[in-house]
Protein backbone atom coordinates (compact mmCIF):
# COMPACT_ATOMS: atom_id res chain seq x y z
CA UNK A 1 0.00 0.00 0.00
CA UNK A 2 1.46 3.22 -0.52
CA UNK A 3 0.65 6.60 0.80
CA UNK A 4 1.65 10.04 0.36
CA UNK A 5 4.88 10.02 3.26
CA UNK A 6 5.96 13.48 3.02
CA UNK A 7 3.99 16.73 1.92
CA UNK A 8 5.58 18.89 -1.23
CA UNK A 9 7.46 21.67 0.82
CA UNK A 10 5.74 24.94 -0.22
CA UNK A 11 6.84 27.16 -3.22
CA UNK A 12 7.59 30.29 -3.40
CA UNK A 13 4.89 32.01 -5.71
CA UNK A 14 5.82 32.07 -9.03
CA UNK A 15 7.49 35.64 -10.29
CA UNK A 16 5.38 38.02 -11.84
CA UNK A 17 6.19 38.30 -15.74
CA UNK A 18 7.71 41.32 -16.25
CA UNK A 19 6.18 43.75 -18.00
CA UNK A 20 7.42 44.45 -21.35
CA UNK A 21 8.58 47.97 -22.95
CA UNK A 22 6.06 48.46 -25.31
CA UNK A 23 5.99 51.36 -27.83
CA UNK A 24 2.65 52.89 -25.40
CA UNK A 25 4.54 52.62 -22.84
CA UNK A 26 7.47 54.52 -24.23
CA UNK A 27 5.20 57.18 -26.16
CA UNK A 28 3.39 57.61 -22.37
CA UNK A 29 6.64 58.83 -20.74
CA UNK A 30 7.31 60.87 -23.32
CA UNK A 31 3.98 62.86 -23.41
CA UNK A 32 4.39 62.68 -19.81
CA UNK A 33 7.72 64.29 -19.60
CA UNK A 34 6.33 66.99 -22.26
CA UNK A 35 3.50 67.75 -19.97
CA UNK A 36 6.02 68.35 -16.66
CA UNK A 37 8.31 70.42 -19.00
CA UNK A 38 4.78 72.38 -19.61
CA UNK A 39 4.24 72.84 -16.37
CA UNK A 40 7.62 73.57 -15.32
CA UNK A 41 7.55 76.24 -18.03
CA UNK A 42 4.45 77.49 -16.38
CA UNK A 43 5.47 77.50 -13.29
CA UNK A 44 9.01 79.17 -14.45
CA UNK A 45 7.01 82.01 -16.38
CA UNK A 46 5.03 82.39 -13.27
CA UNK A 47 8.11 82.77 -10.49
CA UNK A 48 10.26 84.14 -13.05
CA UNK A 49 7.85 86.69 -14.23
CA UNK A 50 6.72 87.84 -10.81
CA UNK A 51 6.04 91.55 -10.61
CA UNK A 52 4.41 92.67 -7.40
CA UNK A 53 3.55 95.79 -8.92
CA UNK A 54 1.44 93.93 -11.29
CA UNK A 55 0.06 91.59 -9.07
CA UNK A 56 -1.25 94.03 -6.70
CA UNK A 57 -2.67 96.17 -9.78
CA UNK A 58 -3.70 93.52 -11.62
CA UNK A 59 -4.98 90.93 -9.12
CA UNK A 60 -7.86 92.46 -7.53
CA UNK A 61 -8.62 93.38 -11.04
CA UNK A 62 -8.92 89.48 -11.60
CA UNK A 63 -11.26 88.93 -8.73
CA UNK A 64 -13.43 91.71 -10.31
CA UNK A 65 -14.15 89.77 -13.43
CA UNK A 66 -14.55 86.42 -11.94
CA UNK A 67 -17.56 87.84 -10.00
CA UNK A 68 -18.81 89.69 -13.01
CA UNK A 69 -18.78 85.96 -14.91
CA UNK A 70 -20.26 84.23 -11.95
CA UNK A 71 -23.07 86.47 -11.75
CA UNK A 72 -23.89 87.05 -15.07
CA UNK A 73 -23.83 83.07 -15.99
CA UNK A 74 -25.80 82.29 -12.94
CA UNK A 75 -28.31 85.00 -13.52
CA UNK A 76 -28.27 83.35 -17.14
CA UNK A 77 -29.03 80.47 -16.05
CA UNK A 78 -31.57 81.34 -13.99
CA UNK A 79 -33.77 83.54 -15.85
CA UNK A 80 -32.58 80.93 -19.24
CA UNK A 81 -34.42 77.91 -17.12
CA UNK A 82 -37.56 80.54 -16.40
CA UNK A 83 -37.75 80.95 -20.10
CA UNK A 84 -37.37 77.40 -21.16
CA UNK A 85 -40.54 76.24 -19.37
CA UNK A 86 -42.67 77.44 -21.95
CA UNK A 87 -40.48 76.52 -25.05
CA UNK A 88 -40.79 73.00 -24.21
CA UNK A 89 -44.05 72.98 -23.22
CA UNK A 90 -44.65 74.05 -26.40
CA UNK A 91 -42.72 72.12 -28.32
CA UNK A 92 -44.50 69.15 -26.85
CA UNK A 93 -47.88 70.62 -27.96
CA UNK A 94 -49.80 68.73 -30.31
CA UNK A 95 -50.88 72.56 -31.67
CA UNK A 96 -49.05 72.99 -35.15
CA UNK A 97 -48.38 76.67 -34.61
CA UNK A 98 -46.93 76.85 -31.52
CA UNK A 99 -44.48 73.66 -32.02
CA UNK A 100 -43.51 75.23 -34.99
CA UNK A 101 -42.62 78.61 -33.45
CA UNK A 102 -41.08 76.63 -30.23
CA UNK A 103 -38.77 74.68 -32.76
CA UNK A 104 -37.83 77.61 -34.99
CA UNK A 105 -36.44 79.08 -31.85
CA UNK A 106 -34.63 76.69 -30.65
CA UNK A 107 -33.13 75.81 -34.30
CA UNK A 108 -32.17 79.16 -34.43
CA UNK A 109 -30.63 79.28 -31.52
CA UNK A 110 -29.02 76.50 -31.44
CA UNK A 111 -27.44 76.65 -34.90
CA UNK A 112 -25.88 80.36 -34.98
CA UNK A 113 -22.68 81.43 -33.28
CA UNK A 114 -23.47 83.48 -29.71
CA UNK A 115 -20.67 85.93 -30.68
CA UNK A 116 -23.44 86.57 -33.82
CA UNK A 117 -26.36 86.90 -31.47
CA UNK A 118 -24.75 88.91 -29.03
CA UNK A 119 -23.00 91.65 -32.23
CA UNK A 120 -26.77 91.41 -33.41
CA UNK A 121 -28.19 92.38 -29.83
CA UNK A 122 -25.56 95.27 -28.95
CA UNK A 123 -24.77 96.52 -32.08
CA UNK A 124 -28.04 95.58 -34.23
CA UNK A 125 -30.07 96.94 -32.04
CA UNK A 126 -28.17 99.48 -30.59
CA UNK A 127 -28.72 101.36 -33.78
CA UNK A 128 -32.44 101.67 -33.36
CA UNK A 129 -31.56 104.27 -30.80
CA UNK A 130 -34.42 106.69 -31.23
CA UNK A 131 -37.43 104.18 -31.30
CA UNK A 132 -36.16 102.43 -28.49
CA UNK A 133 -35.38 105.49 -26.44
CA UNK A 134 -39.05 106.57 -27.10
CA UNK A 135 -40.14 103.24 -25.94
CA UNK A 136 -37.82 103.57 -22.88
CA UNK A 137 -35.89 100.64 -23.55
CA UNK A 138 -32.91 102.54 -23.92
CA UNK A 139 -31.26 102.29 -20.61
CA UNK A 140 -31.01 98.53 -21.10
CA UNK A 141 -29.45 97.63 -24.68
CA UNK A 142 -27.20 100.97 -24.12
CA UNK A 143 -25.39 98.65 -21.60
CA UNK A 144 -23.14 96.09 -23.17
CA UNK A 145 -23.30 93.48 -19.96
CA UNK A 146 -27.33 93.68 -20.15
CA UNK A 147 -26.83 92.78 -23.71
CA UNK A 148 -24.61 89.91 -22.88
CA UNK A 149 -27.08 88.75 -20.25
CA UNK A 150 -29.62 89.15 -22.79
CA UNK A 151 -27.82 86.99 -25.56
CA UNK A 152 -26.81 84.24 -23.08
CA UNK A 153 -30.48 83.87 -21.76
CA UNK A 154 -32.20 83.82 -25.57
CA UNK A 155 -29.00 81.01 -26.11
CA UNK A 156 -29.19 79.14 -22.73
CA UNK A 157 -33.07 79.08 -23.40
CA UNK A 158 -33.19 77.26 -26.49
CA UNK A 159 -30.35 74.51 -25.05
CA UNK A 160 -32.23 73.65 -21.51
CA UNK A 161 -36.07 73.96 -23.41
CA UNK A 162 -34.42 70.86 -25.44
CA UNK A 163 -32.84 69.17 -22.51
CA UNK A 164 -36.12 70.03 -20.20
CA UNK A 165 -38.12 68.00 -23.09
CA UNK A 166 -36.08 64.98 -23.82
CA UNK A 167 -35.98 64.48 -20.21
CA UNK A 168 -39.55 65.01 -19.50
CA UNK A 169 -40.30 62.53 -22.89
CA UNK A 170 -38.23 59.86 -21.44
CA UNK A 171 -40.11 59.32 -18.64
CA UNK A 172 -42.11 55.93 -19.84
CA UNK A 173 -45.91 55.81 -20.73
CA UNK A 174 -46.58 53.04 -18.00
CA UNK A 175 -45.93 56.59 -15.37
CA UNK A 176 -48.17 58.58 -16.82
CA UNK A 177 -51.11 55.76 -16.88
CA UNK A 178 -50.01 54.70 -12.90
CA UNK A 179 -50.82 58.15 -12.00
CA UNK A 180 -53.81 58.11 -14.29
CA UNK A 181 -54.61 54.67 -12.33
CA UNK A 182 -54.45 55.85 -9.16
CA UNK A 183 -56.68 58.72 -9.90
CA UNK A 184 -54.20 61.24 -9.51
CA UNK A 185 -55.01 64.86 -11.61
CA UNK A 186 -52.84 65.67 -14.59
CA UNK A 187 -50.83 68.54 -12.72
CA UNK A 188 -50.73 66.41 -9.48
CA UNK A 189 -49.15 63.47 -11.54
CA UNK A 190 -46.83 65.62 -13.47
CA UNK A 191 -45.44 67.60 -10.50
CA UNK A 192 -45.24 64.97 -7.80
CA UNK A 193 -44.28 62.17 -10.62
CA UNK A 194 -43.21 62.97 -13.74
CA UNK A 195 -41.10 65.94 -13.11
CA UNK A 196 -38.95 63.96 -10.71
CA UNK A 197 -38.12 61.73 -12.69
CA UNK A 198 -37.67 63.77 -15.73
CA UNK A 199 -34.93 65.87 -13.86
CA UNK A 200 -32.63 63.29 -12.47
CA UNK A 201 -32.51 62.23 -15.92
CA UNK A 202 -31.58 66.05 -16.89
CA UNK A 203 -28.81 66.59 -14.06
CA UNK A 204 -26.26 65.63 -16.50
CA UNK A 205 -26.91 67.38 -19.65
CA UNK A 206 -27.70 70.77 -16.98
CA UNK A 207 -24.46 70.26 -15.26
CA UNK A 208 -22.74 70.11 -19.31
CA UNK A 209 -24.64 73.49 -19.94
CA UNK A 210 -23.60 75.21 -17.21
CA UNK A 211 -19.94 74.56 -18.41
CA UNK A 212 -20.78 75.61 -21.81
CA UNK A 213 -22.35 78.85 -20.27
CA UNK A 214 -19.04 79.57 -18.56
CA UNK A 215 -16.90 78.72 -21.27
CA UNK A 216 -19.08 80.75 -23.87
CA UNK A 217 -20.00 83.74 -21.36
CA UNK A 218 -16.25 84.80 -22.14
CA UNK A 219 -17.34 86.05 -25.49
CA UNK A 220 -18.92 89.19 -23.07
CA UNK A 221 -14.98 90.42 -23.30
CA UNK A 222 -15.76 91.57 -27.20
CA UNK A 223 -18.51 93.64 -26.15
CA UNK A 224 -16.09 95.32 -23.20
CA UNK A 225 -17.29 93.51 -20.82
CA UNK A 226 -14.88 93.38 -18.05
CA UNK A 227 -15.38 89.87 -17.12
CA UNK A 228 -12.88 87.63 -16.22
CA UNK A 229 -11.87 87.22 -19.98
CA UNK A 230 -11.90 91.21 -20.25
CA UNK A 231 -9.84 91.50 -17.00
CA UNK A 232 -7.36 89.42 -18.87
CA UNK A 233 -7.41 91.47 -22.09
CA UNK A 234 -7.38 94.71 -20.43
CA UNK A 235 -4.03 93.51 -18.22
CA UNK A 236 -2.38 91.60 -21.63
CA UNK A 237 -3.25 95.35 -23.53
CA UNK A 238 -1.58 97.09 -20.85
CA UNK A 239 1.62 94.86 -19.76
CA UNK A 240 2.33 92.44 -23.17
CA UNK A 241 2.66 90.18 -20.28
CA UNK A 242 1.45 86.64 -21.65
CA UNK A 243 1.19 85.61 -18.40
CA UNK A 244 -2.43 87.08 -18.25
CA UNK A 245 -3.80 84.39 -20.38
CA UNK A 246 -2.32 82.01 -18.11
CA UNK A 247 -3.67 83.15 -15.11
CA UNK A 248 -7.18 83.35 -16.66
CA UNK A 249 -6.75 79.43 -17.92
CA UNK A 250 -5.98 78.69 -14.74
CA UNK A 251 -8.90 80.70 -13.14
CA UNK A 252 -11.18 79.14 -15.78
CA UNK A 253 -10.06 75.71 -15.56
CA UNK A 254 -10.40 76.12 -11.25
CA UNK A 255 -13.98 77.03 -12.19
CA UNK A 256 -14.72 74.20 -14.63
CA UNK A 257 -13.28 71.32 -12.48
CA UNK A 258 -14.72 72.44 -9.19
CA UNK A 259 -18.42 72.75 -10.97
CA UNK A 260 -17.64 69.57 -12.13
CA UNK A 261 -16.79 67.40 -9.08
CA UNK A 262 -19.48 69.55 -7.50
CA UNK A 263 -22.39 68.07 -10.32
CA UNK A 264 -20.34 64.50 -9.66
CA UNK A 265 -21.12 64.42 -6.24
CA UNK A 266 -24.66 66.00 -6.32
CA UNK A 267 -25.15 63.50 -9.16
CA UNK A 268 -24.36 60.37 -6.88
CA UNK A 269 -26.06 61.71 -4.10
CA UNK A 270 -29.45 62.46 -5.82
CA UNK A 271 -29.51 58.74 -7.72
CA UNK A 272 -28.36 57.19 -4.42
CA UNK A 273 -31.92 55.04 -4.14
CA UNK A 274 -31.60 54.33 -7.95
CA UNK A 275 -28.32 51.99 -7.15
CA UNK A 276 -29.13 48.13 -7.08
CA UNK B 1 -6.97 74.49 -67.69
CA UNK B 2 -6.47 76.56 -64.38
CA UNK B 3 -8.80 79.33 -65.94
CA UNK B 4 -11.48 77.23 -66.85
CA UNK B 5 -11.52 75.81 -63.45
CA UNK B 6 -11.62 79.62 -61.43
CA UNK B 7 -13.87 80.15 -64.81
CA UNK B 8 -16.40 77.45 -63.49
CA UNK B 9 -16.06 78.14 -59.96
CA UNK B 10 -17.17 81.95 -60.48
CA UNK B 11 -19.93 80.80 -62.51
CA UNK B 12 -21.11 78.45 -59.47
CA UNK B 13 -20.88 80.65 -56.95
CA UNK B 14 -23.84 80.68 -54.86
CA UNK B 15 -23.57 84.31 -53.43
CA UNK B 16 -22.08 86.66 -56.22
CA UNK B 17 -21.97 84.07 -59.37
CA UNK B 18 -23.70 84.95 -62.13
CA UNK B 19 -27.23 83.03 -60.09
CA UNK B 20 -25.56 83.71 -57.05
CA UNK B 21 -28.35 84.58 -54.13
CA UNK B 22 -26.73 88.23 -53.91
CA UNK B 23 -26.49 89.18 -57.28
CA UNK B 24 -30.00 88.43 -58.00
CA UNK B 25 -31.59 89.66 -55.11
CA UNK B 26 -29.08 92.28 -53.70
CA UNK B 27 -28.38 94.17 -56.73
CA UNK B 28 -28.78 97.90 -56.10
CA UNK B 29 -29.28 97.11 -52.20
CA UNK B 30 -26.03 97.56 -49.96
CA UNK B 31 -25.15 93.62 -50.25
CA UNK B 32 -24.62 94.03 -54.26
CA UNK B 33 -21.43 92.99 -55.72
CA UNK B 34 -18.62 94.60 -57.10
CA UNK B 35 -17.92 97.95 -55.77
CA UNK B 36 -21.47 99.39 -55.14
CA UNK B 37 -22.20 96.92 -52.18
CA UNK B 38 -20.77 94.32 -49.94
CA UNK B 39 -22.08 90.94 -51.13
CA UNK B 40 -18.70 90.44 -52.75
CA UNK B 41 -16.66 90.56 -49.41
CA UNK B 42 -19.34 88.78 -47.29
CA UNK B 43 -19.00 85.66 -49.95
CA UNK B 44 -15.22 86.02 -49.35
CA UNK B 45 -15.73 85.68 -45.55
CA UNK B 46 -18.00 82.41 -46.21
CA UNK B 47 -15.17 81.21 -48.29
CA UNK B 48 -13.02 81.73 -45.32
CA UNK B 49 -15.31 80.51 -42.67
CA UNK B 50 -15.98 77.16 -44.41
CA UNK B 51 -12.34 76.44 -45.71
CA UNK B 52 -11.57 77.40 -41.60
CA UNK B 53 -13.71 74.51 -40.81
CA UNK B 54 -12.77 72.09 -43.28
CA UNK B 55 -9.25 72.58 -42.86
CA UNK B 56 -9.97 72.12 -39.18
CA UNK B 57 -11.69 68.58 -39.84
CA UNK B 58 -9.06 66.35 -40.74
CA UNK B 59 -6.68 67.21 -38.58
CA UNK B 60 -9.11 67.57 -35.69
CA UNK B 61 -10.58 63.98 -36.75
CA UNK B 62 -6.53 62.71 -36.24
CA UNK B 63 -5.64 63.91 -33.58
CA UNK B 64 -8.93 62.65 -31.91
CA UNK B 65 -8.79 59.16 -33.29
CA UNK B 66 -5.10 59.26 -31.83
CA UNK B 67 -5.93 60.22 -28.71
CA UNK B 68 -8.33 58.16 -28.22
CA UNK B 69 -6.59 55.29 -28.97
CA UNK B 70 -4.41 56.38 -26.20
CA UNK B 71 -7.10 56.90 -23.87
CA UNK B 72 -8.49 53.32 -24.11
CA UNK B 73 -5.02 51.32 -24.12
CA UNK B 74 -3.95 49.13 -21.27
CA UNK B 75 -1.02 51.57 -20.31
CA UNK B 76 -1.97 53.25 -17.05
CA UNK B 77 0.34 56.29 -17.85
CA UNK B 78 -1.27 56.72 -21.61
CA UNK B 79 -4.54 57.10 -20.47
CA UNK B 80 -3.56 59.71 -17.66
CA UNK B 81 -1.48 61.73 -20.71
CA UNK B 82 -4.55 61.73 -22.66
CA UNK B 83 -6.62 62.61 -19.10
CA UNK B 84 -4.54 66.06 -19.10
CA UNK B 85 -5.17 66.73 -22.57
CA UNK B 86 -8.96 66.32 -22.87
CA UNK B 87 -9.64 67.95 -18.92
CA UNK B 88 -7.69 71.32 -19.89
CA UNK B 89 -8.85 71.52 -23.59
CA UNK B 90 -12.70 70.85 -22.99
CA UNK B 91 -12.11 73.31 -19.52
CA UNK B 92 -10.95 75.90 -21.35
CA UNK B 93 -13.08 78.72 -23.45
CA UNK B 94 -12.55 78.57 -27.00
CA UNK B 95 -11.91 82.23 -26.71
CA UNK B 96 -8.90 81.93 -24.23
CA UNK B 97 -7.45 78.77 -25.86
CA UNK B 98 -7.38 80.95 -29.28
CA UNK B 99 -5.29 83.58 -27.73
CA UNK B 100 -2.93 81.32 -25.69
CA UNK B 101 -2.03 79.62 -29.53
CA UNK B 102 -2.29 83.00 -30.99
CA UNK B 103 0.30 84.91 -28.80
CA UNK B 104 1.59 82.13 -27.43
CA UNK B 105 2.73 80.64 -30.56
CA UNK B 106 4.01 83.66 -31.61
CA UNK B 107 5.84 84.65 -28.55
CA UNK B 108 7.18 80.51 -29.27
CA UNK B 109 8.55 81.12 -32.24
CA UNK B 110 10.17 84.61 -31.74
CA UNK B 111 11.88 83.05 -28.82
CA UNK B 112 13.55 80.04 -31.02
CA UNK B 113 14.58 82.69 -33.56
CA UNK B 114 16.14 84.65 -31.42
CA UNK B 115 18.12 81.52 -29.86
CA UNK B 116 19.12 81.35 -33.47
CA UNK B 117 20.11 84.78 -33.86
CA UNK B 118 17.26 86.27 -35.61
CA UNK B 119 15.88 89.23 -34.07
CA UNK B 120 12.84 90.33 -36.70
CA UNK B 121 8.84 90.48 -35.40
CA UNK B 122 7.09 87.35 -35.97
CA UNK B 123 3.53 87.89 -36.91
CA UNK B 124 1.76 84.35 -37.01
CA UNK B 125 -1.19 83.70 -39.19
CA UNK B 126 -4.43 84.17 -38.27
CA UNK B 127 -6.09 81.33 -40.37
CA UNK B 128 -2.92 79.12 -39.23
CA UNK B 129 -3.80 79.96 -35.28
CA UNK B 130 -7.52 79.57 -35.59
CA UNK B 131 -6.66 76.37 -37.42
CA UNK B 132 -4.50 75.02 -34.47
CA UNK B 133 -6.69 76.00 -31.64
CA UNK B 134 -9.59 74.99 -32.94
CA UNK B 135 -8.17 71.29 -34.14
CA UNK B 136 -7.19 71.33 -30.50
CA UNK B 137 -10.45 71.89 -29.16
CA UNK B 138 -12.09 69.47 -31.77
CA UNK B 139 -9.57 66.79 -31.03
CA UNK B 140 -10.56 66.78 -27.04
CA UNK B 141 -13.72 66.35 -27.45
CA UNK B 142 -14.16 64.29 -30.51
CA UNK B 143 -11.83 61.95 -28.69
CA UNK B 144 -14.91 61.54 -26.13
CA UNK B 145 -16.92 60.35 -29.11
CA UNK B 146 -14.71 58.11 -30.72
CA UNK B 147 -14.08 57.04 -26.94
CA UNK B 148 -17.48 56.14 -26.79
CA UNK B 149 -17.94 54.24 -29.87
CA UNK B 150 -14.89 52.17 -29.33
CA UNK B 151 -16.67 50.99 -26.15
CA UNK B 152 -19.49 50.28 -28.41
CA UNK B 153 -18.01 47.52 -29.94
CA UNK B 154 -17.64 43.96 -28.27
CA UNK B 155 -14.32 42.44 -27.68
CA UNK B 156 -15.58 39.63 -29.95
CA UNK B 157 -14.87 41.77 -32.80
CA UNK B 158 -11.23 41.84 -32.69
CA UNK B 159 -10.82 38.14 -31.31
CA UNK B 160 -12.73 37.44 -34.52
CA UNK B 161 -10.20 39.44 -36.36
CA UNK B 162 -7.42 37.45 -34.93
CA UNK B 163 -8.94 34.34 -35.19
CA UNK B 164 -9.03 35.55 -38.95
CA UNK B 165 -5.18 35.73 -38.96
CA UNK B 166 -5.47 39.29 -39.96
CA UNK B 167 -2.70 41.54 -37.94
CA UNK B 168 -3.65 44.33 -35.53
CA UNK B 169 -3.98 47.59 -38.11
CA UNK B 170 -5.79 45.32 -40.31
CA UNK B 171 -8.26 44.36 -37.78
CA UNK B 172 -8.73 48.21 -37.23
CA UNK B 173 -8.74 49.02 -40.73
CA UNK B 174 -11.39 46.10 -41.97
CA UNK B 175 -13.40 45.21 -38.64
CA UNK B 176 -13.36 48.24 -36.21
CA UNK B 177 -13.32 51.35 -38.30
CA UNK B 178 -16.75 50.95 -40.68
CA UNK B 179 -18.35 49.90 -37.23
CA UNK B 180 -16.75 52.86 -35.16
CA UNK B 181 -18.00 55.21 -37.66
CA UNK B 182 -21.49 54.17 -37.94
CA UNK B 183 -21.46 54.30 -34.38
CA UNK B 184 -19.58 58.21 -33.76
CA UNK B 185 -21.40 59.63 -36.77
CA UNK B 186 -24.23 61.35 -35.01
CA UNK B 187 -21.63 62.63 -32.20
CA UNK B 188 -19.39 63.53 -34.63
CA UNK B 189 -22.42 65.60 -36.60
CA UNK B 190 -23.46 67.61 -33.48
CA UNK B 191 -19.38 68.48 -33.45
CA UNK B 192 -18.60 69.36 -36.66
CA UNK B 193 -22.16 72.22 -36.20
CA UNK B 194 -19.93 73.41 -32.91
CA UNK B 195 -16.69 73.57 -35.09
CA UNK B 196 -18.83 75.87 -37.80
CA UNK B 197 -20.15 78.34 -35.13
CA UNK B 198 -16.51 78.08 -33.46
CA UNK B 199 -14.85 79.31 -36.26
CA UNK B 200 -16.65 83.06 -35.84
CA UNK B 201 -14.03 83.43 -32.81
CA UNK B 202 -11.28 83.89 -35.08
CA UNK B 203 -12.87 87.24 -36.34
CA UNK B 204 -11.15 88.60 -32.90
CA UNK B 205 -7.56 87.95 -34.01
CA UNK B 206 -8.79 89.83 -37.38
CA UNK B 207 -9.29 86.71 -40.06
CA UNK B 208 -11.54 87.82 -42.47
CA UNK B 209 -14.53 85.37 -42.08
CA UNK B 210 -18.29 85.93 -42.01
CA UNK B 211 -18.51 88.11 -38.56
CA UNK B 212 -15.58 90.38 -39.33
CA UNK B 213 -16.35 91.15 -43.09
CA UNK B 214 -20.14 91.87 -41.93
CA UNK B 215 -18.63 93.60 -38.66
CA UNK B 216 -16.61 95.91 -41.22
CA UNK B 217 -19.81 96.34 -43.75
CA UNK B 218 -21.49 97.35 -40.27
CA UNK B 219 -19.45 99.81 -39.17
CA UNK B 220 -18.97 101.44 -42.44
CA UNK B 221 -22.25 101.52 -43.33
CA UNK B 222 -23.88 102.36 -40.16
CA UNK B 223 -26.54 99.36 -40.85
CA UNK B 224 -25.88 96.84 -37.71
CA UNK B 225 -28.68 95.36 -37.62
CA UNK B 226 -28.88 94.42 -41.21
CA UNK B 227 -25.26 92.81 -41.55
CA UNK B 228 -25.42 91.23 -38.20
CA UNK B 229 -28.85 89.37 -39.02
CA UNK B 230 -27.44 88.78 -42.67
CA UNK B 231 -23.85 87.19 -40.63
CA UNK B 232 -26.67 84.82 -38.28
CA UNK B 233 -28.69 84.04 -41.39
CA UNK B 234 -25.33 82.78 -43.66
CA UNK B 235 -24.34 80.80 -40.03
CA UNK B 236 -27.77 79.35 -40.00
CA UNK B 237 -27.35 78.33 -43.63
CA UNK B 238 -24.44 76.81 -43.66
CA UNK B 239 -26.05 74.70 -40.45
CA UNK B 240 -28.56 73.67 -42.53
CA UNK B 241 -26.56 72.60 -45.67
CA UNK B 242 -24.10 70.40 -43.04
CA UNK B 243 -27.07 68.82 -41.48
CA UNK B 244 -29.02 67.84 -44.79
CA UNK B 245 -25.57 66.53 -46.09
CA UNK B 246 -24.73 64.47 -43.36
CA UNK B 247 -28.30 63.18 -42.93
CA UNK B 248 -27.18 61.57 -45.94
CA UNK B 249 -23.80 60.77 -44.99
CA UNK B 250 -25.34 58.67 -41.95
CA UNK B 251 -28.50 57.01 -43.89
CA UNK B 252 -25.37 56.21 -46.33
CA UNK B 253 -23.28 54.51 -43.34
CA UNK B 254 -26.26 52.39 -41.89
CA UNK B 255 -27.19 51.55 -45.21
CA UNK B 256 -26.12 47.87 -44.27
CA UNK B 257 -28.10 47.99 -40.78
CA UNK B 258 -31.77 48.71 -42.85
CA UNK B 259 -30.98 45.74 -45.14
CA UNK B 260 -30.62 43.59 -42.33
Amino acid sequence: MTYVRELIAPQPAPLAPARPVTGARIAAIAILILWALFAAGLVAMVVGGWDQDKFLRYGPRYLNGLWTTISLVCLAVVFGALLSLPIAFARMSQNRALNGIAYAYVYVFRSTPLLAQLFLIYYGLGSFKPQLESVGLWWFFREAWYCGLLSFVLNTAAYQAEILRGAIESVPRGQHEGAAALGLSKRVAFGKIILPQALIVALRPYGNELVLMIKGSAVVAIVTVYDLMGETRYAFSRTFDYQAYLWAAIFYLAIVETLRHVWAFLEARLTRHLKR
Amino acid sequence: MSGFFSALFSALDPLCGPVGLFSLFGSGTLVACGEAGWGDEIAFGVGITISLALATLPVGLFLGFLIALAAQSEEKLLRRATGIYTTIFRGLPELLTLFIVYYGLQILIQSVLASLGYEGRVEINAFLAGMVALAVVFSSYSSEVLLSAFRAIPRGQYEAGDALGLHRGRTMRLIVLPQLIRIALPGLTNLWLILLKDTSYVSVIGLADILRQTGIAARVSKEAFFFYFIASLLYLILAMISSFGLGFVERWAKRAETAR
